[in-house]
């Protein structure tokens, strides 16, 4: 004859935003940045295989913190849901803000089900447009709210400080060697104000990029090409032109096959 | 279509549901209806009748490999498009050329583009190019409820394999059967004419330029001899489309570039109609 304890709703979503935040505040941070000619990705990441930013479509990408399983099912889904929209309709129809408001709605509907235990994930969904002024970014927290970012915006542990110090910096037009500066600066403080130096092999770094005469706007940057621009002796590369990065076959040419 | 590319909601299941990288499978478990394959056609007398594709060729070179195709859709008697395209990029590095029933086979190739982009976001790695290949099989196999009927597709596939660096040609029949093609390869009804053109004039040895000159020659061959093959069309600039593929990717020959070709061809064609002869013995 026990009697169940009462637990207000309040307290209850209380609770669950509670564990969700705590998840995704002991992962890394991931920053998204626009700069001149797209939106660019940078992430600490020490690994090459299992990514925090992906390519969803031509002109979207997708970044992500928290736990690795729930985001990487939430990336395939958005994956699944742009393939078969561009097969039914057309490729220009598959668009970010229809992508983020499934998202939103999926994690939402998880949320707030008490036979589920809330993701403890956060999402970036950019997509790249004609100009700088059709950029769009969104983040989307564990809660299924979405966020309609400009200029820049950072996720994961540390990620109030980060956006501050990006919000203070980051300004239109800047080149991509200046922007990704600016994100490896912001990632490499630390809670206690002290700085870290991050390396080319520590960070995954991918952009949007509008240039890009193919019509998957999506490109990683990696090896010789990411360490130049790292160093700023390619202030003015176009991540094009500096393509002859040592990656392997296929990585050049072919956006996310890397 | 199921309500979930229109109406805004949660995911349904089939959507994050983990194990395949494939399109196909993901459209087979969310929307069936969608998969060419399970199309049924009603039972016919006689054919069906639809605009067909005709002539695709190929030919591989030391660097790479170019597939080409004629630019005429006919349909029984009538010339139903006289610029219609049947070589696509399938992805950077391959492509695909079609020959049989236009609309079923652009719809093909749209899917198996899909599904190897799809592949490619999914897992973060390419498809090998006989993963590829096999997946046309299947793609094309598919389809033989409908090639009984008269409505079958036949492509012809070809790559630069990045892992053993060379050009690869695959052919295909009606049933899905594949085979590697070494050298050059045709398929469409102009083909045995194009064949015969290319089996003459290859060599191990061309460069990137010849062997695009050589391509554009058995289309000519083919469209000499065979009425459903489109010859090119200098009154109205429709040429041939040719692609190359190289370790440097696809990539599809400009008009003026297919031109220079077709026109060099074709003023060596008015003092010698038949083309270039080859050695007796």
């Amino acid at each position: 004859m026990s009697t169940p304890f009462y637990v207000s709703p309040q307290q209850a979503m209380a609770d669950r935003a509670e564990y969700a935040r705590k998840g995704i505040a002991r992962g890394r941070s991931v920053v998204v940045l626009q700069y001149t000619d797209g939106v660019l990705f940078v992430a600490e990441n020490p690994s090459r295989a299992l990514h925090k930013v992906s390519e969803i479509y031509d002109r979207i990408a997708f970044a992500a913190v928290g736990k690795y399983n729930e985001f990487e099912n939430l990336r395939i889904g958005g994956v699944r849901y742009a393939d078969l929209r561009g097969y039914t309709y057309d490729r220009d129809d598959v668009t970010a803000r229809g992508l983020a408001n499934v998202y939103a709605q999926t994690l939402g509907t998880i949320f707030s089900s008490a036979a589920e235990k809330p993701y403890e994930v956060e999402l970036i969904v950019a997509e790249v447009g004609a100009g700088p002024e059709d950029d769009q970014i969104y983040r989307l927290p564990h809660d299924g709210s979405i966020v309609d970012e400009h200029g820049s915006v950072a996720v994961g542990g540390n990620a109030d400080q980060i956006s501050s110090y990006l919000d203070q910096r980051h300004r239109d037009g800047m080149t991509l060697a200046e922007a990704l500066k600016l994100a490896v600066e912001s990632l490499a403080r630390d809670n206690n104000g002290g700085e870290r130096t991050l390396t080319a092999e520590q960070l995954e770094v991918a952009v949007l990029d509008r240039t890009r005469p193919q019509q998957r706007k999506f490109k990683r940057l990696l090896g010789r090409q990411l360490s130049r621009l790292l160093d700023g002796h390619a202030t003015d590369v176009s991540v094009d032109e500096a393509e002859e990065a040592p990656a392997g076959p296929g990585t050049d040419e072919a956006p996310g096959a890397s | 279509m199921e309500a979930n590319t229109r109406s805004i909601g949660r995911l349904p299941a089939p959507f994050l549901t983990p194990g395949s990288s494939s399109f196909m499978d993901f459209l087979g478990a969310h929307s069936p209806d969608l998969l060419p394959g399970n199309r049924q056609l009603p039972p016919l007398k006689g054919a069906v009748q639809a605009p067909h594709g005709t002539t695709i060729v190929a030919a591989s070179f030391p660097g790479g490999v170019v597939l080409a195709g004629d630019r005429r859709a006919t349909m029984g008697n009538v010339i139903a498009q006289r610029d219609i395209e049947k070589v696509f990029p399938a992805d950077e590095y391959s492509a695909v050329g079609i020959a049989g029933t236009a609309g079923l086979a652009v719809e093909m190739v749209k899917l198996f583009q899909l599904e190897l982009e799809h592949f490619e976001k999914v897992e973060g790695v390419q498809l090998s190019l006989e993963g590829k290949a096999n997946r046309l099989s299947t793609m094309i196999r598919s389809n033989l409820g409908m090639a009984m009927q008269g409505l079958a597709v036949v492509p012809l596939f070809a790559g630069w394999d990045v892992d053993r660096n060379k050009g690869r040609i695959f052919s295909y029949d009606v049933t899905g059967g594949r085979s590697e093609e070494h050298g050059f390869a045709a398929t469409g009804s102009g083909s045995v004419f194009a064949r015969g053109a290319l089996k003459k004039l290859f060599r191990e040895d061309l460069t990137e330029a010849q062997t695009t000159t050589l391509v554009v020659q058995a289309l000519y061959d083919a469209a000499d001899d065979d009425s459903a093959t489109g010859g090119p069309d200098l009154a109205r600039r429709i040429y041939p489309i040719v692609t190359v593929i190289t370790d440097e990717g696809f990539r599809k020959l400009t008009e003026a570039q297919c031109s220079e070709v077709v026109r060099a061809i074709h003023e060596r064609r008015l003092q010698e109609p038949d083309g270039p002869r080859a050695a007796l013995l």
